[in-house]
């Protein structure tokens, strides 16, 4: 990760780069056993906030441990089974009289459900994710994921049932629209900083609120946005010709979303390593002086860097409300605000550990509902889950310490958390 | 810990044996032997990177020594923290202050060692007269209740002194003490370095310039590569300890030839530079650097010569005045323009305003190219050609990296100037602006600097030198321009006796006006 240890490697021969990273604990060894130990934690608290095990665990402890092995494993069983593949879905494919019978029957649907909700829950999160990751490189902390998500689903909204059009036509200009809907809030950050110099953590905080209430407003008044005949807060369906297009047919709900948030993650990777633009994204980043003095604008960069962030927010709304929701309310935008910083940290601020944190968080969401109906432990473990996660990850120090790892030379998120802090 | 409370002021004999440590397959200190004694100041003299700074952090409990013991008055100690070495009367004054900026004076020197009473208070009283008490006796001048960011560096420093003595040091160990000082502030260093030696401290000075180890130490021992070469009376002289220093003869003075000056490439007419709050940094400047001469603006620092670089790349916005580059005003141009309208420039602050530290060297070489061809087309990055030119220009300067993609902020101070000046004269260029272009730098980067300097002179350029080294600006100027409160207070021949200088320096009057300040300021009414 530093260029110290690049440096270094220079000598020493792959494997023993390998072992060394294992060993001292290198940013991918710390990233997986913080997933690993929030996993563990996780699992004791599923099983031990159980009213069952507790019940059990109180008359007879023997039977009770056993119930609480038996729902802190069943927890993760269920959360494979409802993102990944469920191995009875797939046995009950095979005691089908042929593949295409079960084809016929709807059982390849089955089979693929539970990776098609993956992708679909990873969706918003990728494009969230970037939007704080990119704004990373470039030295600024997006903390305004969600009022930039909201200012894309606005726009995708309302042009989504406020004009009529052809149907792949009215698919893009929506999502071009949820673009430009959260590049204009992310700009307004961008532009604060670049003439006044008020900083992005402040500026992007109380936008969210900003927006957050402007959304409400515009969803309370039947002359705005308000569905006709409703009394709660909604916006009027979405035309059909607006709903991004299912991927593998109707029977599986992954979109054409999903497709634009890697082309996003390959097109922001791209720009930042291999254009002049993304050159001017990270020296400004790492060091604005020095920019300055080599002839760049640093003002303009905070505003392009603020701008593409906020569309890609953006992006994330048009996401939601084209591919899943077909209508706005006041809750869409959810907690994808923060889950976009927890995204980004644990994709360490990079375009290809975005792609997989938001995966890993998206069959977590996937996997929740089943896992509820199963274990009877409250969707919400995820959430916890999450978070813990990305707690340890930023706290590489507390991980050495309990897997006895060597102090690594590297640094890890925890400099993330505190530069995006600081300054 | 007995040591640090011996009776009297009687200091301890520190002893350095067979010290050896490693950093992988870098061996930074190899089996160095060093001896104290006490009521002396010992210089330890090397370039950057000689492990002076390694051995001390030995010395102070930072680092393990792979190798090798300490001895205190003929005692093996082991330091395993800072806390140790403190605790055998070892101080250290780092090169960077280690001070809470809003804290005053007294709250600084006590942090950490607060004495309180019974009820958890802290005992101010006490450590202001602490403060008091120990500023007098050497002389400090310490206002105990002054807020720290306040004050100047060099008093900051003195807090640090301070510090080092309420905790009892017998030895105190000055990191590179002058490299944030003004020549006046080095001075007053110097005076009391000799208080404390007088009050039986011994100093450990580190350093690498030659004339202030002359000047204060009783021995010097010269590191190179890790290793001791050699142990000099401070009468030796500096072509001697040069010669150690870097292991062959280095050429103080640059030799180069009368300049042949062609038209005016920079013309610099009333400039003048006022801050938001009103502060005048820059006082009506006017001066002409021509094609093929070299003008060397000396001062002492903290004149107006910072703001004037910057005003002349346009990093500050010019009050009134004009600057004009190769017969184009670019007055009100922003960076960019100016560098395209062929100026150089070399910052003052390197680290902070020439490089960006984590990038590669590769990229800081393009750190103002990388958009133009061949490194860009349109916009996309030309990585092959970046590489290349790192590449060739790697070889070019003899820049000191492993590769071109090492960071550039882990090349030592040399080898940074030397990827800024590959990066800033790889540009077509008709001026160079240079600012404070060796500072601290080692002899041998030193010397390729100016060489550097003196070529692209002798190639057709106008150059401007800030420096506040006297024999900087004497080695290289074809002409010497004064600054003193942001005016410039005289011109002058580089045959000008340093007396005169100094006078200028000091603000004295310019009794014969300068050779052009007159036809510039008719030129431009």
């Amino acid at each position: 990760m530093t260029d110290t240890t690049a440096d270094q490697h220079q000598e020493t021969p792959r494997w023993k780069r390998v072992l060394d990273a294992v060993v001292e604990g290198n940013s991918f060894t710390i990233t997986v056993l913080a997933i690993f130990t929030a996993m563990v934690l996780g699992g004791l608290l599923a099983a031990f906030s159980n009213t069952t095990v507790l019940h059990q665990l109180s008359t007879s402890p023997g039977t009770g441990l056993r119930a609480a092995w038996d729902t802190g494993a069943g927890v993760y069983a269920s959360l494979f089974e409802g993102s990944i593949f469920n191995p009875h879905t797939v046995a009950a494919m095979f005691s089908q009289s042929s593949i295409s019978t079960a084809i016929h029957n709807g059982y390849l649907g089955a089979v693929f459900g539970p990776l098609s909700e993956t992708c679909v829950q990873a969706t918003p999160l990728l494009l969230a994710g970037l939007a704080v990751a990119l704004p990373y490189q470039a030295g600024m902390f997006n903390i305004g994921g969600q009022s930039q998500f909201i200012g894309g689903a606005i726009v995708a909204t309302y042009l989504g049932y406020g004009v009529h059009l052809p149907v792949v036509i009215h698919v893009i200009v929506c999502v071009l629209g949820g673009f430009a809907g959260g590049a204009a809030v992310g700009w307004v950050v961008g532009f604060l900083k670049a003439t006044t110099g008020a900083h992005e953590v402040i500026v992007t905080i109380m936008l969210n609120y900003v927006m957050y209430y402007f959304l409400s407003y515009l969803l309370g008044s039947q002359s705005l946005m308000q569905r006709p005949g409703r009394t709660d807060l909604i916006s009027p369906a979405i035309a059909g010709n607006a709903h991004l297009p299912h991927l593998f047919g109707s029977g599986l709900g992954v979109s054409a979303g999903f497709l634009i948030a890697l082309a996003c993650a390959l097109g922001v990777w791209w720009l930042l390593s291999r254009t002049t633009t993304g050159f001017e994204f990270r020296a400004v980043g790492l060091n604005p002086h020095a920019s300055r003095v080599a002839g760049m604008s640093v003002p303009r960069t905070w505003m392009l860097v603020m701008l593409i962030a906020g569309g890609l927010a953006g992006l994330a709304g048009s996401s939601v409300v084209q591919g899943t929701d077909f209508s706005l309310t006041f809750q869409s935008s959810g907690t994808y605000g923060v889950d976009a910083i927890t995204v980004a940290l644990l994709g360490r601020g990079k375009m290809s550990g975005v792609v997989l944190a938001a995966l890993l968080f998206g069959a977590l969401h996937a996997g929740a509902p089943l896992m509820q109906t199963n274990t009877g432990s409250p969707v919400d473990i995820v959430e916890v889950l999450q978070y813990m996660i990305v707690m340890f990850v930023a706290a590489p120090p507390l991980i050495r310490a309990i897997y006895r790892l060597r102090a690594a030379k590297a640094a890890g998120v925890g400099q993330v958390v505190s530069k995006g802090l600081s300054a | 810990m007995g040591w640090a409370r011996r009776e009297g002021g009687s200091g301890v004999e520190l002893e350095l044996k067979g010290i050896t440590k490693r950093f992988g397959s870098l061996v930074a200190n190899d089996r160095i032997d060093l001896t104290v004694k006490p009521g002396q100041v010992h210089a330890l003299l090397g370039e950057n990177g000689a492990g002076k700074s390694t051995l001390m952090n030995v010395l102070y409990g930072l680092l393990q020594p792979d190798e090798g013991q300490i001895l205190i008055d003929g005692k093996a100690v082991q330091f395993h923290s800072p806390k140790d070495a403190i605790g055998a009367g070892i101080g250290m004054v780092h090169q960077h202050f280690m001070l809470v900026p809003v804290f005053t004076v007294a709250d600084n020197v006590t942090l950490g060692i607060e004495q309180t009473d019974p009820a958890g208070r802290i005992n101010r009283r006490k450590t202001r007269d602490d403060v008091r008490e120990i500023s007098h006796r050497y002389g400090l001048d310490l206002d105990p209740d002054a807020i720290t960011e306040n004050l100047p560096v060099g008093i900051q420093q003195r807090v640090e002194i301070v510090k080092a003595l309420v905790r009892e040091a017998n030895t105190l160990i000055l990191d590179e003490p002058t490299a944030v000082l003004t020549p006046a502030e080095t001075q007053d260093l110097f005076r009391v370095v000799r208080e404390l030696k007088a009050g039986g401290k011994s100093i450990v000075f580190i350093s690498h310039k030659l004339k202030e180890v002359q000047a204060i130490a009783d021995t010097i021992t010269v590191l190179r590569r890790g290793q001791v070469v050699g142990t000099a009376r401070p009468s030796a002289s500096e072509d001697e300890l040069a010669t150690m220093m870097v292991g062959r003869d280095v050429q103080l003075v640059v030799s180069k030839d009368a300049a042949k000056p062609g038209d005016v490439a920079l013309h610099v007419d009333g400039l003048t530079v006022v801050e938001d709050d009103g502060r005048v940094r820059v006082n009506g400047v006017s001066f002409d650097v021509r094609a093929g001469e070299i003008l060397g603006i000396a001062g002492v620092q903290g004149n107006g010569q910072t703001e004037l670089s910057e005003a002349l790349l346009g990093l500050r916005p010019v009050t009134t005045g004009t600057v004009t580059v190769a017969g184009r005003d670019v007055t009100h141009a922003t960076p960019r323009q100016r560098l395209h309208a062929g100026v150089a420039y070399v910052p003052e602050d390197r680290t902070e305003d020439g490089l960006v530290g984590t990038f590669t060297v590769a990229e800081n070489m393009v750190l103002d190219q990388y958009d133009q061809p061949p490194f860009a087309s349109g916009l996309r990055l030309n990585l092959g050609a970046i590489e290349k030119n790192a590449a060739d220009q790697v070889t070019a300067f003899d820049v000191r990296t492993q590769s071109t993609d090492a960071a550039a902020g882990t090349l030592s101070g040399g080898n940074q100037q030397k990827v800024i000046l590959a990066r800033e004269l790889a540009r077509e260029h008709k001026v160079l602006i240079a600012s404070q272009p060796t500072r601290g730098l080692d002899v041998g980067s030193i010397e390729f600097v100016h060489k550097r300097i003196v070529q692209q002179r002798d190639h057709g350029v106008a150059v401007v030198i800030v420096s506040s080294e006297l024999d900087e600006i004497y080695a290289l100027a074809d002409r010497i321009a004064v600054m003193y409160e942001g005016k410039i207070t005289g011109f002058r021949p580089p045959t000008v006796p340093v007396g005169e200088l100094g006078r200028l320096m000091a603000g004295g009057t310019d009794q014969a006006p300068a050779n052009r300040v007159e036809d510039t300021t008719g030129a431009a009414e």
